[in-house]
């Protein structure tokens, strides 16, 4: 969908002249109260659930949705139940438009110069996607990580229009070791020498190096201890030892190169950056002085918060904080520790407490948008 | 707590429209059951999956924390009553979750198994560890680390500093008001910081 009007972002400047292009799934009833947004982290997109169908109109191996195994028909958001949005934002690199688009004042590929978007942009985006499809009340706003602090956010900028806040796996804000995460990432972008201070797009080259190692950070950060050591230990690629530095000993170096791999050929390394500082950015108590409960204090929503034990970079403690500002202020929220191994990535598998878990509150859901 | 009269009872001890922190709340049957009929709101404390579960299922507000960690999560005061309805037994820190209940909350209720209800001293006098409808494991699978009865709760109240407002039995969906640490497999008691 385009938008000609001009968005004002949090640092001041502006975005005009924007397309935003999203994915639905399912039927908005016709009292419009059964649309439920799905926010997206880092990488993925507004392809949330199914397959794309290829020209000989069978579903494409490998195109399944980045939540497919929780967003479908029969399946816990139930699209036979709800209408599903997924929404690509700004600054990503999936159609909406980002660094790789023409900047209207200039002519050009954005590339650098794309104006910083925040997670609250983001919001205010989606937010205006459904004033345009006629959509005034969110029957529930669900996000894992990145995407659960979409979640949040709309639960404090809009809170007239959701009725249940779903956020997974994330945080009241980063910590200084997950921005220091970040910063490795961003920094091998943009010291990699086909980076071009951001304008690669203009000299035909991709950073692809820095990407790979951005990825390859992250990654790590995405596994805990366990699930790692249990998939692959000290395994060796070739069964005797090489003595080289140079050459793939591990099949853990083997797993991290090829993610980072196939990283880079698909995404984009502005993008990379601009996401990784909205993810810096998001702070709602900045503006309290720190106190989150103060911050909170909008929200009218309904909540469920989950978390994994496993899960260091977004940990329990970080969601458990959430939990008090809202009981602090006497909200509905109920909130989960799911013990699963995988650590942060546990919130995009399908571990059966998990996903029983989130069937069970959009049942409750379904009932409500139903009844009313 | 399956039990309908019990629940019954002990629910008239929650003043209507409480704002009410069921600590160990199990499937949320009480915590629905106040909601309904008592026009309480609030939250469950639970840390079994297969309860969280059953909690989100009846749409009651539970938070999944163990119990052992303390309260940390709430503020002095912030509920008009805590429950702590056939969980003590299972802590390990029974006086310091007493006193957090206290903290949290303006009226503390609890329930829990009465060791020295009759039954129970007739198995022991026997040589044996008591096995009955309230205690219904062995010895050595028992999942209540801490027996204690109802005249050992009125010790341990008095010495916390806790004020008893009411306190009794409940034995076959009945209230036990005379000689309750004999008659009573159930002992209940509310009270307050005094």
């Amino acid at each position: 969908m385009h938008f000609a009007a001009p968005l004002t972002l949090r640092s001041g400047a502006s975005l005009r002249d924007y397309t935003i292009v999203y994915e639905t799934y399912g039927t908005l009833n016709a009292a419009r109260s059964n649309a439920v947004l799905v926010c997206h982290a880092l990488n993925a997109s507004h392809h949330v659930a199914g397959t794309y169908a290829g020209a000989d109109g069978v579903a494409t191996k490998g195109s399944e949705g980045w939540w497919d195994n929780l967003v479908g028909p029969g399946k816990p958001l139930d699209t036979n139940r709800f209408f599903v949005i997924g929404v690509n934002n700004p600054g990503s690199c999936f159609g909406s438009t980002g660094p790789m688009h023409t900047n209207p004042d200039t002519g050009r590929p954005y590339g650098a110069d794309f104006p910083v978007v925040t997670v609250e942009d983001w919001v205010d985006v989606q937010a205006r996607l459904f004033d345009a499809l006629g959509i005034r009340e969110l029957a529930a706003v669900l996000g894992g990580s990145l995407g659960g602090m979409q979640a949040l956010s709309w639960s404090l900028r809009y809170p007239d229009r959701l009725r249940h806040c779903i956020a997974v796996a994330t945080a009241p804000n980063l910590s200084a070791q997950n921005i220091a995460f970040n910063e490795v990432a961003r920094r091998a972008i943009v010291t990699d020498p086909e980076f071009h201070d951001g304008h690669y797009y203009a000299h035909g080259t991709l950073p692809r190096r820095g990407l790979r190692v951005a990825r390859m950070i992250g990654h790590i950060t995405y596994l805990s201890d366990d699930a790692m050591e249990a998939k692959f230990g000290r395994e060796m690629r070739n069964g005797t030892l090489a003595y080289s530095t140079q050459a793939i000993e591990f099949e853990i170096e083997s797993y991290l190169r090829h993610q980072g791999d196939k990283f880079s050929e698909y995404f984009d390394a502005n993008t990379y950056l601009l996401i990784t500082r909205a993810l810096d950015y998001f702070d709602p108590a900045r503006d309290f002085g720190g106190d989150l409960t103060a911050a909170f204090a909008p929200a009218r929503a309904k909540f469920l918060l989950v978390s994994f034990t496993t899960d260091w970079r977004f940990s329990p403690q970080r969601s458990r904080e959430i939990v008090k500002a809202l009981v602090d202020h006497r909200r509905d929220v109920s909130y989960a520790e799911i013990d699963a191994p995988h650590g942060h990535d546990a919130f995009l598998l399908d571990d059966p407490r998990y996903h029983a878990l989130l069937r069970a509150y959009f049942d409750n859901v379904a009932k409500e948008s139903a009844a009313s | 707590m399956s039990d309908r009269k019990d629940m019954e009872l002990i629910a008239d001890l929650v003043p209507r429209g409480s704002r009410v922190l069921d600590l160990g709340c199990g499937n949320g049957e009480f915590l629905a059951h106040l909601r309904a009929h008592r026009q309480c709101t609030g939250y469950g404390v639970e840390i079994d999956d297969a309860n969280v579960l059953a909690c989100a299922q009846r749409g009651v507000n539970v938070v999944q924390l163990n119990l052992e960690e303390g309260l940390a999560l709430f503020e002095d005061q912030s509920f008009d009553v805590v429950l702590q309805l056939d969980t003590l037994q299972h802590l390990r820190n029974t006086e310091k979750m007493l006193r957090e209940t206290a903290r949290v909350g303006r009226i503390g209720i609890v329930s829990f198994p009465n060791f020295a209800h009759w039954r129970n001293r007739v198995q022991v006098a026997a040589g044996r560890m008591p096995v009955t409808r309230v205690l219904p494991y062995q010895w050595y699978d028992t999942p209540n680390i801490r027996v204690g009865t109802y005249a050992d709760f009125e010790v341990l109240a008095r010495k916390d500093g806790l004020r008893i407002l009411d306190a009794f039995g409940i034995q076959d969906g009945v209230a036990i008001h005379r000689w309750p640490n004999l008659r009573a497999s159930v002992a209940v008691f509310r009270f307050d910081r005094g």
